[in-house]
């Protein structure tokens, strides 16, 4: 556990980013952003891929302390790659100082780091690379308008999957994709717990390589919910096992939380109107039953390893 | 200064190499890998102090490239063909970065049908996004087009990436004699790398690249790109008149050869302008009073240069080694558009496509196109672009395809 957040009281009381961004009111992805940017501070450089957060600076305004640079969609890890091994060449030919050194971040949706973003995503760990992939997750091509992208759940309704049965494919497990290459450092954190995101982020800061963080980012929009719901959702998230906070350190997984006992899954999904479908006009007990035993068979499996 | 054999390749590397760059991202491709095993040979025996990273495609190469001269250090890098396409949404992305760097393209044929030899339509390809382009006709025009490049791009009024092409096999493994000037003499015409404000440090916040809102700033920073490559036209004269006299050797963004006499004049970029050079000498000994113009710089468009040199001329013999399907030759277009409505411009413009994939344009060919080009212009009547072609290369065709046909009956199926 990190010695600097041992209680919220902990957490830092002066805040770095900006207000007055174009981004959707309950934003989860802006709520992470917020947190992880207060923990490491305004010597880092955002190197962001297109998505909602694209809209977080536009000219001629930035609510970042720090610096960015807009890449694309399918290529921030690589702009990472050039602006970390630019300054690592400014420092050993003498150029820069050391206290001139930023920590750079990658900033990245669902849709990209699940998509198109992947084939960099994968070459930066290749490469070893020293920098923090920060995906905010609100499982959907949420900046033009919550179409279905490789990381939107099982069953739910999105601009292009409104079938009865929603979306047929499952959330693909980037978490997992990630650590089976052996990254320096990956976590999953969740807006709506600072405490456990405030520890985590403060270990990657100290941990060099390829250091990613996943936060799953309610979507009022996307998910259809009243804005007011996202940190209710968030919580909930968490307690029903549907996004269980975890760590890869060493080789090793660790759950930061084990929610016992769990709540069941549809107090989470009835809070949102992209599965209204699976309880109106009349519930759909099949899918609630299969979105549930998912659920419990990730947690189960943990049990059985021990 | 020492002189050696070396191929276009080789001359691309030391082009990297005496601007002493410090960032080489790469990604393989045929023709031009060499340059980048080259550049990291020399990098493994310390004799360039540059890092080299491996990158797992074009595009991902390019955005690192632009993000590295963003953050203020001098880069290299190198493509070729379904490469660069890969990598142009990046193009366009990191010229209007206005963060300057010097790729070299390698020009080969585009699929479909894959192929590995050379004509112009990666290059052109990339013609609208912000990327200056050089074309090179020889090797050491590579190795000293390097150097004008970047001091071109680094240029306080231009700030713009650019592209130095050179064909491959023709140039790329052809070895030819190149004059290697000293280094020091290049860190006299080329000085460090001075990024201005564009770098990222730390307690020095800035943002790069942000969204604009609307049509207005939208339209002020793209109408920026393009002064700025406007402005390039006489940085660029400057510095090929630095060049010549440090170095001897004269780079004109437009090349003329036995051009001020001539009747009928050849209009071509790249290294099969030498054959149209040859074709120039033995037309003149048959008396045809021809010549030839060469666009060296090709952006920004060296328009003026081109109407003086074009001005009263009988007729224009354009030969594009690229197709713009559905319309024909891209830079038959480009000269139209410079020459449309120009008191003296030449009488005819006749277009003519070969060249594709490497494939040769013979002296006979020189021949028949200046030969249609001064009827057109005695009777007026320019005749649609003509794809150069031999009754030859027609049978030779005909049987591959014949075999073709033999294969697909044994094997039972209907041509």
């Amino acid at each position: 556990m990190s010695e600097h957040f041992e209680r919220m009281k902990d957490l830092p009381s002066t805040h770095l980013l900006g207000a007055g961004t174009a981004l959707c009111a309950g934003c989860g992805g802006l709520q992470a952003v917020k947190e992880v940017y207060d923990v490491l501070g305004p010597n880092t450089v955002f190197v962001n891929a297109a998505g909602c957060m694209t809209l977080m600076s536009v000219y001629p305004f930035t609510p970042f302390r720090g610096s960015w640079l807009y890449t694309a969609m399918a290529s921030a890890p690589a702009g990472a790659q050039g602006v970390r091994d630019a300054l690592d060449v400014l420092k050993a030919k003498g150029r820069m100082t050391a206290e001139e050194d930023l920590e750079v971040v990658v900033l990245t949706g669902d849709g990209s780091a699940n998509g198109m973003g992947l084939s960099a995503a994968s070459g930066a760990i290749d490469r070893g690379l020293d920098f923090i992939y920060l995906c905010y997750d609100n499982e959907g091509y949420a900046n033009t308008g919550q179409q279905s992208s490789a990381g939107t759940p099982h069953g739910a309704h999105t601009s292009t999957d409104q079938t009865p049965a929603g979306l047929p494919g499952w959330k693909k497990d980037l978490f997992a994709i990630w650590t089976a290459n052996k990254p320096a450092y990956a976590a999953t954190v969740i807006g709506g717990e600072p405490l456990d995101l405030a520890r985590k982020i403060d270990k990657a800061k100290a941990i060099e390589g390829p250091r990613m963080i996943i936060a799953l980012a309610p979507c009022p929009v996307g998910w259809d919910y009243d804005p007011e719901h996202s940190v209710e959702i968030a919580k909930l998230a968490v307690k029903t096992g549907v996004w269980p906070l975890k760590e890869y350190v060493d080789g090793k997984v660790t759950h930061t939380r084990m929610p016992h006992p769990r709540t069941p899954v549809e107090e989470y999904l009835k809070l949102q109107g992209r599965f209204a479908h699976l309880f109106e006009p009349e519930r759909n007990e099949a899918l609630l039953a299969e979105i549930q035993g998912h659920v419990d068979a990730y947690w189960e499996a943990l049990d059985a390893e021990g | 200064m020492t002189r050696q054999l070396m191929t276009g390749n080789a001359a691309a590397a030391w082009g990297a190499r005496l601007a002493d760059v410090d960032y080489v991202p790469a990604f393989p491709i045929t023709p031009q890998t060499e340059i980048i095993e080259t550049l990291s040979r020399w990098i493994g025996e310390d004799a360039l102090d540059a890092r080299m990273t491996m990158m797992e495609s074009e595009h991902s190469m390019i955005t690192a490239a632009g993000a590295a001269a963003a953050t203020g250090v001098r880069v290299f890098t190198a493509t070729s063909s379904q490469g660069l396409l890969y990598g142009m949404e990046m193009l366009y992305t990191v010229a209007g970065w206005r963060a300057p760097f010097v790729l070299v393209n390698v020009s080969r044929g585009l699929a479909a049908p894959i192929t590995l030899e050379p004509d112009h339509n990666d290059i052109l390809a990339a013609r609208d996004s912000g990327f200056l382009q050089i074309h090179c006709a020889t090797c050491q025009e590579v190795l000293d087009q390097m150097l004008i490049a970047y001091r071109l791009g680094e240029d306080a009024g231009v700030r713009l990436p650019v592209i130095v092409n050179l064909d491959g096999f023709y140039l790329s493994f052809t070895r030819e004699p190149v004059d290697l000037p000293d280094k020091s003499a290049v860190a006299d015409f080329l000085p460090p790398f001075d990024p201005g404000p564009t770098r990222f440090r730390a307690g020095k916040p800035v943002s790069q690249a942000v969204a604009v809102l609307g049509g207005v700033p939208y339209s002020y920073f793209r109408y920026e790109v393009e002064l700025a490559a406007r402005a390039a036209l006489p940085v660029y004269d400057e510095a090929a008149e630095a060049f010549a006299a440090r170095f001897g050797r004269r780079h004109e963004a437009v090349e003329a050869y036995r051009c001020d006499d001539a009747e009928i004049v050849f209009f071509m970029i790249g290294s099969f302008a030498t054959k149209a050079k040859e074709a120039v000498d033995r037309l003149r000994d048959a008396g045809t009073a021809a010549g030839l113009l060469r666009p060296v710089l090709l952006r920004p468009f060296p328009e003026a240069k081109l109407r003086g040199a074009l001005r009263g001329k009988k007729a224009v013999v354009v030969v594009d080694q690229n197709i713009s399907i559905g319309k024909g030759g891209v830079l038959h277009c480009e000269l139209a558009s410079a020459l449309y409505g120009q008191r003296g411009a030449p009488g005819a413009l006749v277009s003519f496509i070969g060249g594709l994939g490497g494939r040769d344009i013979a002296a006979e060919e020189f021949f028949e196109m200046a030969a249609v080009a001064a009827k057109a212009a005695e009777s007026g009547e320019t005749p649609p672009p003509r794809l150069l072609y031999t009754g030859h290369e027609l049978r030779e065709m005909r049987k591959l395809q014949a075999i073709a046909h033999v294969e697909h009956a044994e094997a039972g199926e209907t041509p």
